[in-house]
């Protein structure tokens, strides 16, 4: 008999105006009994929708059984079936549009915690396992992987437990780069992006650090070396500004610059030598996962923290959850509003912020009501930082270093549904391809791409 | 890990070191910088690449001693390590075609930027004069190296005490007025500097490259926080630069834009001084 409890297990987190001070992460995750309880609410559907919902199909109501029956172990090994960063994907997935959106469950009352579950599951294993990762011998044959986000690690993990002798290359000096300096810790914790690295350099990959494909080397010194396929998995970096008045005084950030400081960097650590300027007052422009996890970093290093959304609430495209978490730590949301233009003190310092007032006019192409302007709404908010989350396009840096690799108006490199680009023997995928999305997709695409490039390889030898 | 092979004080703030950089020396061309770490809590410290050996597979910096992080790496001796160092960033520097006669100006620790360009373009035949611009006589750096691939070097310093008494601009002005014809001015050096000497070539017509460092981190185009403003569009110095037309460049706001950390910044390096850098603030 399931349980019929109308809400999900609530789940053990920091007291907003703790954690709104701490960089720990608010999440504290199941105890094995909340699990337990939680699996029970499964009606284990014939149809199983939810499974559908995932980009991955991970089995989902197979793994839940196990956790009903306190396998954990056995509940791991059927996710790790088709996801690879579980520990991540359970706590930074939408669930909410994903798996969960189509449980059954979720129709009259809250749906089963898939991600809660997913997250349990990939922690109880990592606490418990030994960590040792089989080393399968080497097949002889040699793939180069371009940057280290979840499409290529997914990517170079899947090869090499085929066999292949796998090189990584990534630009900056940390591998999981927007893992790490993105999603911060209070959200996902480094230690389990580590965790994922290091398996996979135990089973054998080869990691480069420092290493910028397009300027250190080119997809085409990569064939010359003897690596037979490449996989492109650099990403959608490159961040947009709105071209308005102002954005180049002192205290405009970029969401990347903001984060990156504070979180790759760590300078909210003291001993780390990376500045940040203290903000006391922090307009945040933008709606989606990057502007929460900016605002709520900001409020962190003691800001005060406005959102500044042209939409309205319903259209927020960031994960519930931290629009949630957010509103409950003390972000202001000024939404269906506008940045117009940004205001200095006579040193050249952000002074204001100048918004207009948005209204709902009709459904645009994505199906979403476009905001207008309402003409003389303007009005303006003093504040002494700025930071700017209005998306990322893909770096062209690797695009124009190569010849006959195309890419859309947009920057994104051209590729099939095996992810094949348009040249020969070079594979692509994740932000790289659809643009700026998640990470779950993006390991979807580095485990296609692996079997893709493994069929390319055997078939040209 | 990568060692210091060779380390070498040229006066008192400037340090040359050749690091090994098997992965960078075979790319690196004038014009591109790399960006080290010293260790595990080091900034990401932009540098330009002064000099390569292909064979020797090292990367040749000059550097100031400025502030936290350059004092760091200058404490660092021969066989010491860095934690990190990535490049070639940055483009290499174009040459306009047809380029005959050319003038390279450097201001001070710009000098060591400017030199590698005035090589390179000596390398390619190009006729090369160079203006060395220094405060005073005991900053004086490269002055050999300089004279080896110039056809004229020009010192100048602002007290008079080695060279010529004047600024770098009086001087590529009086050259100008002497009838030298450049087809190409190189300036590099602090951004005002660069700022005036673009006003005097501006004047004369004549196509004037600048190497721009605003602050950076990342180094590939992912922070923004390079940004520029050159022919009223925004550029990223990191990977659309360094080098600009310097007659598009809005240097007041790189001016304004450089000056963004300086309270830390201040704060950080005093901590280094206190401690005589053998611990890290708060370590
Ligand atoms: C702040 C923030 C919050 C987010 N929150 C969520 C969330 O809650 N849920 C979610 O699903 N998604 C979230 N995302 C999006 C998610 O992180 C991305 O969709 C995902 O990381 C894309 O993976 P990827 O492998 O395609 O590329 P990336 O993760 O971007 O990795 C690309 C890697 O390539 C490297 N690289 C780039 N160019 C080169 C080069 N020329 N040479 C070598 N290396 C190179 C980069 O340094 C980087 O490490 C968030 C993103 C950010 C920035
Ligand atoms: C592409 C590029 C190439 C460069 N090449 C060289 C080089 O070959 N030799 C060299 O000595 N320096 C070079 N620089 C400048 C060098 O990166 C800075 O001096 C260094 O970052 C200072 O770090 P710090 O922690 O020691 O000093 P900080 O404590 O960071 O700064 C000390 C003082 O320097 C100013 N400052 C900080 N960063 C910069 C900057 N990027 N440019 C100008 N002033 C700055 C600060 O406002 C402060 O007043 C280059 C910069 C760039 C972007
Ligand atoms: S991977 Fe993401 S979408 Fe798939 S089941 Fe897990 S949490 Fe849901
Ligand atoms: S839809 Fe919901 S209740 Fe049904 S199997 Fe999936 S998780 Fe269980
Ligand atoms: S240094 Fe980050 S974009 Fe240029």
């Amino acid at each position: 008999m399931p349980n019929m409890n109308p809400k999900k297990v609530p789940m053990p987190e920091q007291e907003p105006s703790v954690r709104n001070k701490n960089f720990e992460e608010v999440a504290l995750g199941y105890t094995a009994e909340m699990a337990v309880e939680e699996a029970g609410r499964c009606l284990h559907c014939k149809n199983h929708p939810c499974v559908a919902g995932c980009p991955v199909e991970v089995k989902i109501p197979d793994f839940i059984q196990k956790i009903a029956e306190q396998d954990f172990e056995g509940a791991y090994q059927i996710i790790a079936e088709t996801s690879s960063l579980p520990a991540v994907c359970g706590r930074v997935c939408p669930q909410e549009s994903q798996c969960e959106g189509r449980c059954v469950r979720g129709i009259k009352n809250e749906p089963v915690g898939i991600g809660r579950l997913e997250r349990f599951v990939a922690d109880w294993h990592r606490e418990h396992s030994s960590g040792n990762r089989p080393v399968v011998p080497s097949n002889g044959h040699r793939v180069a992987i371009v940057g280290a986000g979840p499409a290529s690690l997914t990517c170079a993990g899947d090869l090499r437990a085929m066999g292949y002798d796998v090189t990584v290359f990534e630009a900056l000096h940390v591998p999981g780069v927007v893992l790490v300096y993105g999603i911060p810790e209070f959200r996902l914790p480094k230690s389990i992006v580590a965790y994922e690295v290091n398996g996979l350099e135990q089973a054998g990959v080869e990691i480069l650090t420092d290493r910028v494909i397009g300027r250190s080397l080119s997809i085409d010194e990569l064939f010359e070396e003897g690596y037979e396929a490449v996989f492109i998995g650099s990403g959608a970096g490159l961040p947009n500004f709105m071209g308005i008045e102002g954005e180049s005084y002192v205290g405009v950030y970029s969401a990347n610059e903001y984060l990156t400081r504070i979180n790759l960097m760590k300078a909210y650590k003291e001993g780390y030598d990376t500045p940040i300027a203290q903000a006391n007052k922090a307009v945040v422009v933008g709606g989606g996962n990057v502007a929460m996890d900016a605002a709520r970093s900001a409020k962190r290093m003691g800001a005060d923290v406005t959102i500044v959304y042209r939409r309205s609430l319903e259209e927020l495209p960031a994960r519930k959850e931290e629009v949630h978490h957010a509103e409950e730590e003390g972000i202001v949301f000024n939404l269906l509003t506008n940045p117009v233009r940004i205001h200095r003190d006579q040193n050249g310092h952000v002074a204001a912020i100048e918004c207009v007032k948005m209204k709902l006019g009709e459904p645009d192409a994505s199906g979403r009501r476009r905001p207008e302007e309402i003409p003389g709404s303007n009005f303006i908010v003093p504040c002494d930082t700025v930071i700017m989350a209005i998306g990322t396009s893909p770096n062209p840096l690797i695009r124009h270093t190569t010849a006959g690799l195309d890419a859309t108006r947009k920057g994104c490199l051209v590729a099939d549904e095996t992810g094949a680009t348009t040249r020969k023997g070079v594979f692509a995928g994740g932000d790289a391809v659809t643009g700026a999305a998640t990470v779950i997709l993006a390991m979807g695409a580095g485990k296609t791409a692996a079997q893709s490039i493994d069929r390319y390889i055997k078939g040209q030898n | 890990m990568y060692k210091i092979l060779k380390k070498r004080e040229l006066n008192s703030t400037v340090t040359l070191m050749e690091i090994e950089a098997p992965h960078i020396a075979p790319k690196a061309e004038a014009g591109q910088f790399i960006i080290y770490r010293v260790d595990e809590q080091g900034e990401r410290i932009p540098l330009t690449i002064a000099d390569y050996d292909r064979e020797r597979g090292t990367v040749i910096i000059i550097f100031q001693l400025i502030g936290a992080s350059t004092m760091r790496l200058g404490m660092l001796n021969e066989g010491d390590s860095i934690a990190d160092i990535v490049g070639p960033l940055g483009r290499p520097t174009e040459i306009p075609e047809g380029t005959k006669r050319a003038c390279v100006v450097g201001g001070g620790v710009g000098c060591a930027i400017a030199y590698p360009q005035a090589k390179s373009l000596h390398e390619k035949g190009i006729q090369v004069d160079m203006i060395a611009g220094f405060r005073s006589k005991d900053i004086v750096i490269l002055e050999e190296e300089m004279r080896a691939c110039t056809d004229n070097l020009y010192i100048t310093t602002d007290d008079g005490t080695y060279g010529e008494k004047g600024f770098t601009t009086d001087k590529l002005k009086a050259l100008i007025e002497e009838g030298n014809q450049y087809d190409l001015v190189i300036a590099i050096g602090p951004p005002v500097m660069m700022k005036f000497l673009c006003q005097v070539t501006k004047n004369y017509n004549i196509k004037t490259l600048v190497s721009l460092a605003p602050i950076m981190i990342d180094g590939t185009g992912m922070c923004g926080c390079c940004r520029c403003t050159v022919g009223g569009e925004m550029k990223f110095a990191c990977v659309d630069g360094p080098d600009f037309d310097g007659h598009e460049v809005d240097f007041d706001e790189l001016i304004l834009r450089s000056s963004a950390y300086k309270a830390q910044e201040k704060e950080a390096a005093d901590h280094v001084c206190r401690l005589t850098g053998e611990v890290r603030h708060h370590a």
